[in-house]
């Protein structure tokens, strides 16, 4: 499935003889060592503080108090009581409708962003893949959103955005679109509108650069051969571009999938305090250093990490991804 | 004929859409950063006014400029130590075979895709421990979860494609494989090096979640976060101006940068698929 076969031409073949193994040894030694640094540094940057993170989701720890952690199980997660009524009281993560409102943005966030971003990122690819005047133009054009720093972005559209002073209302009121201003940002029916618009202006260069480099790797006389036949385009695009660009079309979604799922910079800067928008990252870090509640944070912490590494799986599996295509 | 005008002209307006819908913001931000005033908050088109006053305010004002460099700082040095490290790992992925190594390669790239928020929390304790809480270095240590995973991944795919024959040559003549790689490689690297030091360094220069939680005093700041921190005398008076003329100072080297390394900063791109 996700095989990365790297045993090609492109390494020595271990030479003939006593030498040649020798030689092999000689290599494959050198070759762990030169890991050794990057191994180690990944392991302390990564391996220990996801390790650590995971720990304290089981303990009391407090961001005043995170070497006098004590372990409570799966408190953090799910406790319960039965009062002398007889009614049971549930508590923690995943008895707290916050978590599950945040659990259920993500997902409509990432299904809604990356569809979209799917759809328009064909498009832009389809443009800058046809040979016309000002390609380069268009090429360089769609680089400037994917420069500007998430931050940056943000601000700038909040601006836009603006519902007193904001360009949007304008031109939509210009247009005749809306009948009033409308406060994008904050009212709970628009900002998750808000974020989506500027995550897809944000990404979908992305998208659309990565499927450009699988259109380009379509052989051209496929085509050539499809229009003598006389197979209208739209025919073309569906039974042959489609199915033979899919590999970096699925690479591409995962990527970008893997990446709005855990969104944090944009939410937190354009619609801050937004039970709407709130999505797993958001509320993780809120309770880690906001809320002091940091061993809850760190389950919420834990239960992205799962839901993401499940949804990668799943994705992979059903989707048949291999990791090789995209090269 | 009519047909095939009608399509060329809607093509063309295809594409003058994706390109005005690409600019538009960052035009409209340049715009406003040069309006103070009242005229700030009236809604224009096109350009009316050339005040610097939002540029001269940002920069004299706070610490904007020590952001700036912080921000330089970190960037420039964690893009330096991840290549460091990053050449050498990539030549073993590459070039030697190994029991192991599809594995290694899967690893490496799934930290490059992790949720940073999982390891906010122990990565916080780390650092308070090693005693950089609120320090470049802080942010120098945290970075490389991203950095190093792309850059060796992207320097791998590059050194793949290189011949073979250059390196056997090296090997019958007796190199070593550290020779190999400051001899042989090094030379033939150059412009993977850069490409990729400059996608690296463009996801540090724009990271916020971990300089936002590692860093605790104004002068510390990276500028992201000191965009998003930057506010008038109260809540309700957003300094409009000045975020959209500390948002153009970041953004301008970056898009000029982008565009001269386009097609370099394409292939990159497509190569080790990261946002940035």
């Amino acid at each position: 499935m996700t095989e990365l076969s790297l045993e090609s031409a492109s390494t020595v073949p271990a030479a003939r003889g006593a030498i040649g193994s020798d030689l092999r040894m000689q290599r494959v030694r050198s070759a762990w060592i030169f890991l050794a640094p990057t191994l180690f540094m990944l392991a302390v940057v990564a391996g220990w503080p996801l390790t650590r993170t995971i720990y304290f989701s089981f303990t009391n720890a407090s961001l005043t108090n995170l070497s006098g952690a004590e372990f409570v199980g799966l408190k953090n997660y799910l406790s319960w009581v039965t009062l002398k009524s007889g009614r049971t009281i549930f508590s923690g993560l995943l008895a707290d409708p916050a978590w599950w409102g945040a659990v259920w943005n993500t997902l409509k966030f990432t299904l809604i962003s990356v569809s979209v971003e799917t759809a328009l990122g064909l498009i832009v690819a389809l443009v800058l893949n046809a040979q016309f005047p000002g390609r380069g133009l268009v090429r360089a054009a769609i680089l400037i959103p994917w420069a500007i720093p998430t931050i940056v972005s943000a601000k700038m559209w909040a601006w836009m955005l603006n519902d007193q002073f904001g360009i949007l209302n304008d031109i939509l009121l210009g247009l005749g679109l809306i009948s009033q201003k409308i406060a994008w940002t904050a009212s709970p029916d628009t900002a998750m509108i808000a974020v989506l618009v500027v995550d897809v202006w944000k990404t979908t260069p992305f998208m659309a650069l990565l499927i450009l480099a699988g259109l380009q790797m379509v052989p051209g006389d496929i085509y050539e051969a499809a229009r003598i036949d006389g197979i209208h385009p739209v025919r073309v695009f569906w039974r042959l571009t489609l199915p033979l660009i899919r590999p970096a079309l699925m690479v591409a979604i995962i990527f970008r999938m893997l990446d709005s799922l855990r969104i944090f910079d944009l939410i937190y800067v354009l619609t801050p305090n937004n039970a709407q928008t709130r999505t797993m990252s958001v509320l993780a870090r809120e309770n880690l250093f906001e809320f002091d509640k940091f061993a809850y944070g760190a389950a919420a912490s834990t239960m992205l990490f799962l839901i993401i590494a499940t949804i990668t799986v799943l994705y992979m599996w059903f989707g048949r991804v291999n990791l090789e295509g995209e090269r | 004929m009519v047909a095939t005008l009608a399509k060329r002209t809607a093509f063309y307006v295809l594409v003058a859409a994706i390109i005005v819908i690409s600019v538009f913001p960052f035009y409209y931000a340049i715009l406003t950063s040069f309006k103070s005033g009242t005229a700030l908050f009236r809604v224009d088109y096109w350009p009316t006014s050339l005040s610097l006053a939002n540029y001269t305010g940002v920069l004299s004002g706070g610490s904007f400029l020590r952001n700036l460099g912080n921000s330089l700082l970190v960037a420039g040095l964690v893009v330096a130590a991840s290549l460091l490290l990053a050449v050498t790992a990539s030549y073993a992925l590459a070039r030697v075979s190994f029991r192991g190594r599809g594995l290694l390669l899967l690893t490496i790239l799934a930290v490059s895709m992790f949720p940073h928020i999982a390891v906010l929390a122990g990565l916080f304790e780390l650092i308070r421990w090693i005693g950089i809480f609120n320090t470049p270095f802080a942010l120098i240590f945290s970075y490389m979860i991203f950095t190093l995973p792309f850059t060796v991944w992207v320097l791998t795919t590059f050194m793949r494609d290189l011949p073979i024959e250059i390196e056997e040559a090296a090997i019958v003549d007796g190199a070593r494989p550290w020779v190999i790689i400051t001899r042989v490689f090094m030379p033939l690297m150059w412009p993977a090096l850069v490409t990729t030091g400059l996608l690296a360094f463009i996801a540090a220069w724009n990271e916020f979640l971990f300089a936002l939680t590692f860093t605790s005093s104004d002068i510390q700041r990276t500028v992201p976060v000191a965009i998003a921190m930057l506010s008038g005398g109260s809540q309700f008076e957003i300094p409009w101006g000045s975020i959209m003329a500390a948002s153009v100072i970041v953004t301008v080297p970056l898009v000029i940068l982008v565009l001269l390394f386009q097609r370099r900063i394409i292939s990159g791109l497509t190569a080790g698929g990261v946002k940035g």
